[in-house]
C-alpha cells in the first residue's frame, strides 16, 4: 500500500487516510517477542554475574573439577544442538505447508528437549547426592540458579511445543499457528545461545580452574 | 529529518515477517558450524592440548563468541533490516547493557572484595 | 483439628498474626473495612457491577487502563502519604526522652512500606497510566500493541499493591527499608513473613512492569501514523519511548535480585549471606543496578509532560526539539553507568569512586541542557499560567535545587559524609516530588480534559499546589539542615533537643503537603460537579499542538476516525494552521481487539500464588499456579480476538461530535 502524503501530488495537504487497512494481526508480534527475548537476556546476564562474582567461593567444598564430568555436558549440548536444527528443520517444513511433516520434526525436537533436561536432572541428582547441594557454598547457589534457570526456560520451551502440536493439529497451520511457532522458534534458539554462555562459562573454564 | 515521502516509511505494510527466509543450506551451515565450534573448546579443555590454562580460556571464549554470532545469523536469522533495523537495534542495545551490568559487577565486586577482605580465604583454591 | 492439618491449610498464619494488638492498626482496620464495606454495598446497590467488569475490569481500550493507573497511584499515594505523616509526626515528638508513638516494630514497618509505596505503587502507576492514555493518542494509533497484555499488566500492578496493603492486616511489612538489603532481610534475621510481602509484592507487579513496558516500545516502533517520523515524534512520546526502554533493560535485573533473595530465604542458598561464600554486598550491588535507571524511568516521562506544556501554554515550539531528543537518548544510556554512586561508602577503591562520580556528574549535563530548552520555550512566549503550567514553573525551580545537591552528593568524598543522612533524604525527594510528582500533577490537569470532556477546577487545583509548593519546602529544607548536621536517615527517637525545632518545621510542611493532597481530591470532586461549567467540546481546550488534541474530549473508543496523515512536529498545530478540515463522511468499520477477563483472572491467580508463597501455605500457591497456566493455555486456544465497530456506530459518533462543534461556535 502506498500512502499520498505528499502535498505536491494533490495540492491539497492530506490529513488523513480516506482509506485505510488495519494493520496485520500480529503486525508487532515478532517484535514484541524479541524484545521480551532481549529482557530473558538480561536476567540470564545477571545470573552470569552472581556467578562471575561468587562462583570461586567454594567455601571449603567441591568445586568444579570435583564435580563436573565433561562427557556427560558434552552429551547435553549436542542434545540442545540437535534440537535446534531438527527445529529448524520443522520451520522448513512448515514454509511448505507440510503439516505432518512440521509435527514430526516438532515432536522430535521435544525429544531431543526432553532428553536435555533428563540429562541435567541426573546431573543435578547426582551432585546433590553427592552432598554438593545449592545450600554448601555461594558457588553451587549459583551454579544450580544458572543452570536450572535455563532448565526452566527449555521446560517452559517444552509445554508450550506440546500446546502448539495440539494447536496445529486442531486447527491447521493457519496464519496465527505460524506466526506462534516463528516465536517459538526463536525462543528455543535464543535458548540455545544461552547455553553456549553456560557450557563454556560454567562448565568448561569452571573444570579450567 | 526526512521529507514527507520518506516519511511513509514509517509505516509501511510492506509485509515483513521480521525474518529472512530460511533455507536448509542456510541451517546446514548453522549447524555444522557449531558442532565444530563447540567441539573444539571441548576437546581443548578436556585433552589440555593447549600448554597455559589462560590461553585454553581465552580461545574458548572466542569460540564461545564466534559460535553465539553463528547461531545469531543463521539460527535467529538476525540481519540488520529485519524489522527496518530495530531488532538489531534492541539487541546491540541489550549488549551494551549485559557487557555494562557484567564488567561492571565484576569490577566493582572485586575491588570491595580487595578492599574489605584483606586475607582472602578463596585466593589459595583457585 | 489437628495441628498438622492447620499448618497444613494455614502455612504460618494464625491468629497472633493478626495485629490486634496495634490501636493504629485495628483503628485504620475499622475504617479501611467500614469504607470498603460502604463502596461494595454502594456498587452492589447501583448495580454497578456489571458494567465495572464489562467496562473497565476487561477493557483492553489503553485509555481506560490508562485511567485506571491512575488511579491506583492517587488511592496509593493515601497509603504512602499516611505513612509520612506518621513518620514526620514521630520524629517531631521523639526528643527528650519520650519515645514517640510508634513503638520499633511498626516505625521500621512504615518507613519500608512508605518507599516501597511511593515508588512502586504511586510513582509508577502515575506515570505508566500517563504513558498508557497519551502515547496512542499522540501518535495517531487506535490501541497499543498488545491490548490483552496491556490489561494483564495493570491487573499484575494491581496484584502487587494488593499484597503490599494486605501487609497491613494479615501478617506485617519489612522493616529493612524499601530496597531491603540482607543479610538483615535474610531469613536469619527476618524471619517473620514482611521480607515475603515485600518479596512477592514486587515480583508480581514488576511482571507487569516489565510486560507493559514491551507493549509501549513496540506501539511506538511500530504503530506510528503515517509522515511521522522518529524525529517528528512528540517528545512526550520520545521519553516515553526512552522510559520503556529503561523499564525493559532493568526490571529484569530487579526480578533477579529479588528471586534470588527469595531463594536465600525459601531454599537456604548462599547468594547475600554472611557464610558458605555468599555475599550480601553483591545484593546491593545488583539491585542498584536496576535502581538507578529506575529513577529515571521515573523522570523521563515528567520531563516530556513538562515539554508538551512548555510549549502548549506557551504558545510556541518547543525549542531545541532535537537537542532534547539526544539529551534523553543520552539520559538513558548514562543511566547504567551511575549505579555505584549509591554506596560509594561500601568500600570500593579509589578508581571505581572516581569512576561513577565522574560518570553521576556528566549525567547532569544533558538534564541542564533540557532544563535551558524549556526556558528558550518559554522566552518571549505569550505564557497562559494555567494549572500545568504552574506546576511546570514549580518542577523547573524545585529541580534544579535537588538536581545541584545531587551534584554534591556525587562527589565522592562528600557523600562520605552526606552518606544515608537526611542530606540523601531531602535530595531525592527534591528530585522526585519535584519531578516525577509535580510532573503527573502536571499531566493530570494538562490531560484529564482530554480524558473527561471537562476541565479541572482551577481554584481548588491553585490551592492544592500551593499547599504542595510550600509544604514541600517546608517538609524537606530543613532534611538538608539536618542531614549536614550530621542525622542519618530511619532514626526513631532523637537525644539532641536543639534538633526538634527542624523536626517540627518538616512535621508542619508534611501537614501543608496533606491539605494539598485534600483539596486536590476536593478539587476533583467540585470538578465532577461543575463539569457542566468546565465543560470542553472543542477537544482542544488549551490550544495545543499534538495530535491527542485532534480527536474529541473524550476521545472515541477507536481515538481517530480516520488514520491522521503528520506533516510536522507540532501535528495538530500544523493542521490548524493549514485549514485541516474534520471529515464528516465517508466513515468505515473499525478493526478493534475485543475485551476479555482472562488479564484480571490470570493476575488474581498470580496474586493467590505470591499470598501463599508469603503464609507457606504450598498447596494454594501450587494451586493458584497450575490454575494460572491453564487459564493461560487455555487463552492461547481463543483465536478470536477482535471484532469490527460498525459503521453505522463510527457516523453515529462521529455526527454527535460534529453537532456538538456547531453548537460551540
Amino acid at each position: 500500500m502506498t500512502v499520498a502524503v505528499n502535498p505536491a501530488q494533490t495540492g491539497e495537504p492530506v490529513f488523513y487516510l480516506a482509506d485505510e487497512h488495519p494493520h496485520p494481526e500480529g503486525y508487532s508480534t515478532s517484535l514484541g517477542f524479541w524484545i521480551y527475548l532481549m529482557s530473558d537476556c538480561l536476567i540470564f546476564a545477571m545470573l552470569f554475574a552472581a556467578f562471575g562474582v561468587l562462583g570461586a567461593n567454594y567455601a571449603a567444598g567441591p568445586a568444579p573439577k570435583d564435580l563436573f564430568d565433561l562427557d556427560l555436558v558434552a552429551v547435553n549440548t549436542s542434545m540442545l544442538l540437535l534440537s535446534s536444527i531438527t527445529y529448524g528443520f520443522a520451520m522448513l517444513t512448515m514454509q511448505q505447508n507440510k503439516i505432518a511433516q512440521t509435527q514430526m520434526w516438532l515432536l522430535i525436537t521435544g525429544l531431543f528437549g526432553a532428553a536435555f533436561i533428563g540429562i541435567e536432572l541426573t546431573e543435578f541428582a547426582h551432585m546433590i547426592h553427592e552432598g554438593a547441594t545449592p545450600q554448601r557454598s555461594a558457588f553451587l547457589s549459583a551454579f544450580f540458579t544458572l543452570v536450572g534457570t535455563h532448565g526452566l526456560h527449555v521446560s517452559c520451551g517444552l509445554i508450550w511445543l506440546v500446546t502448539l502440536m495440539v494447536q496445529v493439529w486442531r486447527f491447521g497451520l493457519i496464519e496465527a499457528n505460524r506466526r506462534r511457532l516463528m516465536c517459538l522458534s526463536m525462543f528455543w534458539h535464543f535458548l540455545d545461545v544461552v547455553w553456549i554462555g553456560v557450557f563454556t562459562f560454567v562448565y568448561l573454564l569452571g573444570v579450567l580452574r | 529529518m526526512s521529507t514527507d515521502t520518506h516519511a511513509a516509511g514509517a509505516h509501511d505494510h510492506h509485509h515483513d515477517d521480521g525474518h529472512a527466509h530460511s533455507t536448509f543450506s542456510g541451517y546446514m551451515l548453522g549447524f555444522v558450524l557449531s558442532v565444530v565450534l563447540t567441539a573444539i573448546p571441548f576437546w581443548l579443555v578436556m585433552s589440555g592440548a593447549l600448554p597455559s590454562k589462560q590461553i585454553t580460556a581465552l580461545v574458548i571464549m572466542a569460540f564461545a563468541v564466534v559460535q553465539i554470532v553463528v547461531h545469531m545469523i543463521y539460527f535467529l536469522h538476525m540481519n540488520t533490516k529485519s524489522e527496518n533495523g530495530w531488532s538489531m537495534m534492541a539487541l546491540i542495545f541489550t549488549i551494551v547493557m549485559v557487557v555494562i551490568a557484567l564488567s561492571g559487577s565484576l569490577w566493582v565486586m572485586n575491588h570491595l572484595n580487595s578492599n574489605m577482605m584483606p586475607i582472602h580465604e578463596m585466593t589459595g583454591m583457585k | 483439628m489437628s495441628p498438622d492439618l492447620l499448618k497444613f491449610i494455614f502455612g504460618r498464619l494464625g491468629f497472633d498474626s493478626l495485629p490486634i494488638h496495634e490501636p493504629i492498626l485495628v483503628g485504620t482496620f475499622a475504617v479501611v473495612a467500614l469504607g470498603g464495606v460502604t463502596l461494595l454495598a454502594g456498587l452492589t446497590y447501583f448495580r454497578l457491577w456489571g458494567y465495572l467488569w464489562r467496562e473497565w475490569f476487561t477493557t483492553v481500550d489503553h485509555k481506560r487502563i490508562g485511567i485506571m493507573y491512575i488511579i491506583l497511584g492517587i488511592v496509593m499515594l493515601l497509603r504512602g502519604f499516611a505513612d509520612a505523616l506518621m513518620m514526620r509526626a514521630q520524629q517531631a515528638m521523639a526528643f527528650g526522652g519520650s519515645e514517640g508513638f510508634l513503638p520499633a516494630h511498626h516505625y521500621d514497618q512504615v518507613f519500608t512500606a512508605h518507599g516501597v509505596i511511593m515508588i512502586f505503587f504511586v510513582a509508577m502507576p502515575l506515570v505508566t497510566g500517563l504513558m498508557n492514555y497519551v502515547v496512542p493518542l499522540q501518535i495517531g494509533a487506535r490501541d497499543v500493541s498488545f491490548p490483552f497484555l496491556n490489561n494483564f499488566s495493570f491487573w499484575m500492578t494491581v496484584g502487587g499493591a494488593v499484597l503490599v496493603m494486605l501487609s497491613l492486616f494479615i501478617g506485617e511489612f519489612a522493616r529493612t527499608g524499601w530496597l531491603a538489603y540482607p543479610p538483615l532481610s535474610n531469613i536469619g534475621y527476618s524471619p517473620d513473613v514482611g521480607v515475603d510481602y515485600y518479596i512477592w509484592g514486587l515480583q508480581v507487579a514488576g511482571v507487569g512492569t516489565t510486560l507493559s513496558g514491551i507493549n509501549l516500545i513496540c506501539t511506538i516502533v511500530k504503530l506510528r501514523c503515517p509522515g511521522m517520523t522518529m524525529m517528528r515524534m512528540p517528545v512526550f512520546t520520545w521519553t516515553s519511548l526512552c522510559t520503556n526502554i529503561l523499564i525493559v533493560a532493568s526490571f529484569p535485573v530487579l526480578t533477579v535480585v529479588l528471586a534470588l533473595l527469595s531463594l536465600d530465604r525459601y531454599v537456604g542458598t548462599n547468594f547475600f549471606t554472611n557464610d558458605f561464600g555468599g555475599s550480601p554486598m553483591m545484593y546491593v550491588n545488583l539491585i542498584w543496578i536496576w535502581g538507578h535507571p529506575e529513577v529515571y524511568i521515573l523522570v523521563l516521562p515528567a520531563f516530556g509532560i513538562f515539554s508538551e506544556v512548555t510549549s502548549t501554554f506557551s504558545g510556541k515550539r518547543l525549542f531545541g526539539y532535537t537537542s532534547m531528543v539526544y539529551a534523553t537518548v543520552v539520559i538513558t544510556i548514562l543511566s547504567y553507568l551511575v549505579w555505584l554512586h549509591h554506596f560509594f561508602t561500601m568500600g570500593s577503591g579509589a578508581s571505581v569512586n572516581s569512576f561513577f562520580g565522574i560518570t553521576t556528574m556528566i549525567i547532569s549535563i544533558p538534564t541542564g541542557a533540557k532544563m535551558f530548552n524549556w526556558l528558550f520555550t518559554m522566552y518571549r512566549g505569550r505564557i497562559r499560567y494555567e494549572l500545568p503550567m504552574l506546576w511546570t514553573i514549580a518542577f523547573m525551580l524545585t529541580f534544579v535545587l535537588g538536581g545541584m545537591t545531587g551534584v554534591l552528593l556525587a562527589v565522592p568524598p562528600a557523600d562520605f559524609v552526606l552518606h544515608n543522612s537526611l542530606f540523601l533524604i531531602a535530595h531525592f525527594h527534591n528530585v522526585i516530588i519535584g519531578g516525577v510528582v509535580f510532573g503527573a500533577f502536571a499531566g493530570i490537569n494538562y490531560w484529564f480534559p482530554k480524558a473527561f470532556g471537562f476541565r479541572l477546577d482551577p481554584f481548588w487545583g491553585k490551592l492544592s499546589f500551593w499547599f504542595w509548593v510550600t509544604g514541600f519546602y517546608m517538609a524537606f529544607m530543613p532534611l538538608y539542615v539536618l542531614g549536614l548536621m550530621g542525622v542519618t536517615r530511619r532514626l526513631r527517637v532523637f537525644d539532641d533537643p536543639s534538633l526538634q525545632i527542624w523536626f517540627v518545621i518538616a512535621a508542619i510542611g508534611a501537614g501543608l503537603v496533606f491539605l494539598g493532597i485534600l483539596s486536590m481530591l476536593m478539587q476533583f470532586a467540585v470538578s465532577f460537579l461543575k463539569r457542566e461549567q468546565l465543560k470542553d467540546v472543542t477537544g482542544d481546550i488549551w490550544n495545543a499542538r499534538t495530535l491527542e488534541w485532534a480527536t474529541s474530549s473524550p476521545p472515541p473508543d477507536y481515538n481517530f476516525a480516520f488514520t491522521p496523515v503528520v506533516h510536522d512536529n507540532d501535528a495538530w498545530w500544523d493542521m490548524k494552521k493549514r485549514g485541516y478540515q474534520r471529515p464528516l463522511t465517508g466513515f468505515k468499520p473499525i478493526h478493534m481487539p475485543s475485551s476479555t477477563g482472562t488479564g484480571i483472572i490470570l493476575a488474581g491467580f498470580a496474586t493467590a500464588m505470591g499470598f501463599g508463597l508469603i503464609w507457606y501455605m504450598w498447596w494454594l500457591a501450587a494451586l493458584s499456579f497450575i490454575a494460572m497456566l491453564a487459564v493461560g493455555i487455555g487463552h492461547t486456544f481463543n483465536y478470536h480476538r477482535d471484532f469490527d465497530i460498525p459503521a453505522d456506530d463510527v457516523i453515529r459518533t462521529e455526527d454527535a461530535r460534529t453537532k456538538l462543534l456547531a453548537g460551540a461556535k
